[in-house]
């Protein structure tokens, strides 16, 4: 039984993505398999979560070959979280997208790549084998060069050529590093490693393939100095495209490195932790200052992801148990509340056209549910208390002093002043002031029918919910994680 | 034998480097394919060669005779290299569209998106 459940998370929305193929005319058959497919996938991962709560870590040999030697799927209370997370993202993704996308790309398949999308996803939070991981990035890697580049136009072209060849590169040196990794080694199941690496006897060698993976997981996870497809090219998609992006992609790569060095490069952890905190600081500090240069949006929303990118990455060099907890608190947090930006920059485009905040104006008078939707995950994603993102980053800089490790800690503090700053520009020029008075006043709103008011509003409100829910009762959630280190 | 592969894996990286260093986004594509082609010869020699002994068991036998060539890389090369198909035939026609509507192949017209 527990064998079926455990593949569930990708048979679900497989099976999804086959059967959508089969009605491309009919939008409506799509919408309900895509929808329903994610609902399940959602429900799925509650009885996981459930299960390893309650009786612990549990694994699958596919085809019946007996670790090392066979693939294994793996559930520990990491990758259940990070399931349901998942779940719970392409479900309230799926009903924005009713109300957002055109009906030309839901011809062209945007279900079914959505599906694979996070049959991708989903793999690379199961798998138990480093070589596996590879191919369920790759499968990920596919359908997001598919979808960024879906419609055709211009500056989605040009988006993604800088995206499809960063990616690919980093997929490169991802596979070079397992490669050497098995040659030195001779084994690439994820636990398997944890042991005979342990017993090494050239420990440097092993430290030269992490910083390997460094570069290969900092690529996805959008690191400095290795971020900068993200910015070109996350605001060119629609905004639902962008929000599944924001939310879920980068944060695969953060969740590989967590799973890599809690588990397997442990044996030199003064080397690669110092690495990783260096990186961190400076991907914080130079997300947050890129995002105070741009004027649009979605593109003050992409800097900030390599901004919060580098509090996780934070939570992991310091490497104590509420490090690591607060890092993947910080995960969860992010996830929802980045995608919940994404989208409410999506409705905000929807009645006025445009991103670009000098021609926006005034949104708060007009609208001001909006703009109190927009304050919850802005104000979270700054960190003011009692909202998630202050929990977040109050373990992280209690670890950082536990730690004695104060520049970075303070370093933490000063962006979050900052990013509080982009926040409040956002919130000043979108929705406090006044529509400058040389822009034409567009607002489609009233144009909108009842269904895809719904369709925008009930994602987002879902999400905000999210956001205040873990806000209020973080214990469990910030407990969850607290051990990474699955012994299957 | 190692040191001939282990060379021409050189060779194939400084060959992909260069290319993907090219202001042309044809050459971009090649670069990437050299570079594929480098990884998977890197995973075929890093794997420890053995010339001449496939892993077959024998009859009565309940493992094969070592020293035996490892199986497994040839398998991860086998699935990096249908993966780097697929991904290569999206990038050509991605690349393609690119033109199409850039009426460029110039990496320095397509800095559009970077613009404040």
């Amino acid at each position: 039984m527990m064998n079926i459940l455990i593949l569930l998370p990708l048979v679900i929305p497989f099976f999804g993505a086959v059967l959508t193929l089969f009605f491309r005319e009919k939008i409506t058959v799509q919408r309900t398999v895509f929808s329903v497919s994610s609902g399940l996938v959602f429900i799925v991962s509650l009885f996981l979560l459930d299960h390893v709560f309650t009786s612990g870590v549990f694994s699958v040999q596919i085809g019946g070959w007996k670790a090392p030697f066979g693939i294994t799927f793996v559930v520990d209370k990491l990758s259940a979280i990070m399931i349901s997370i998942s779940g719970l993202m392409a479900f309230s993704t799926s009903i924005y997208s009713f109300g957002s996308i055109d009906a030309e790309r839901e011809k062209f398949g945007f279900y079914t790549l959505l599906s694979t999308l996070f049959v991708g996803i989903n793999g690379s939070f199961l798998t138990g084998d480093l070589f596996n991981l590879y191919v369920w990035f790759e499968v990920m890697l596919m359908s997001s060069f598919v979808l960024i580049a879906l419609g055709g136009t211009k500056p989605q072209l040009e988006g993604a050529v800088k995206y499809v060849t960063l990616n690919l590169i980093s997929s490169l040196f991802f596979l070079v590093a397992v490669g050497i990794l098995y040659g030195i080694v001779g084994t690439l199941n994820m636990a398997d490693l944890a042991v005979k690496i342990k017993t090494h006897q050239d420990p440097w060698l092993i430290t030269t393939v992490a910083l390997m993976f460094i570069i290969a997981f900092g690529i996805k996870s959008a690191m400095f100095p290795l971020f900068f497809w993200l910015p070109a090219s996350y605001h060119t998609p629609p905004a639902v495209i962008s929000a599944v992006f924001a939310g879920m992609l980068t944060k695969v790569g953060v969740y590989a490195m967590i799973r890599v060095f809690t588990l397997i490069f442990t044996n030199n952890p003064e080397v690669t932790n110092g690495v990783l905190i260096v990186l961190a600081g400076a991907t914080m500090l130079v997300g947050v200052l890129g995002a105070a240069a741009q004027n649009d949006i979605r593109r003050i929303l992409s800097f900030h992801i390599v901004s919060q990118i580098g509090y996780m990455i934070m939570g992991l060099a310091l490497a104590s148990p509420l490090a690591i907890a607060g890092a993947v608190f910080y995960i969860i947090h992010h996830i929802i509340v980045k995608t919940n930006l994404f989208l409410i920059g999506g409705i905000v485009n929807e009645i006025k056209g445009t991103f670009a905040l000098n021609k926006l104006g005034g949104i708060y008078k007009a609208y001001p549910l909006l703009g109190l939707l927009f304050l919850i995950p802005a104000l979270s994603l700054a960190g003011i208390p009692p909202l998630s993102g202050f929990w977040a980053k109050f373990s992280l800089v209690k670890a950082g002093f536990e730690a004695e490790a104060w520049f970075i800690t303070g370093l933490s503090l000063f962006v979050s002043i900052l990013t509080l700053f982009s926040m409040i520009k956002i919130w000043n020029e979108v929705f406090w002031k006044d529509l400058p008075e040389d822009v034409e006043n567009i607002d489609k709103f009233s144009g909108f029918s009842t269904a895809k008011k719904r369709f925008l509003f009930i994602p987002v409100i879902i999400l905000a919910v999210c956001t205040l829910i873990i806000g209020f009762f973080t214990a469990p959630f910030l407990m969850l994680p607290q051990v990474p280190h699955p012994n299957w | 034998m190692i040191l001939f592969l282990a060379l021409i894996t050189g060779i194939l990286t400084t060959v992909g480097i260069f290319l993907i260093l090219r202001r042309s986004l044809v050459k971009v594509i090649l670069g990437l394919a050299f570079l594929g082609h480098a990884a998977n010869m890197l995973i075929f020699t890093i794997g420890r060669i053995t010339k001449g002994k496939a892993a077959f068991v024998p009859e009565g036998s309940l493992s094969p005779f070592e020293p035996f060539a490892d199986p497994l890389p040839q398998a991860l090369i086998l699935t990096a290299i249908v993966i780097g198909f697929g991904v290569q035939a999206f990038l050509i026609v991605l690349f393609k569209q690119n033109y199409k509507s850039l009426k460029s192949d110039d990496l320095d017209n397509m800095n559009t998106t970077d613009m404040l």
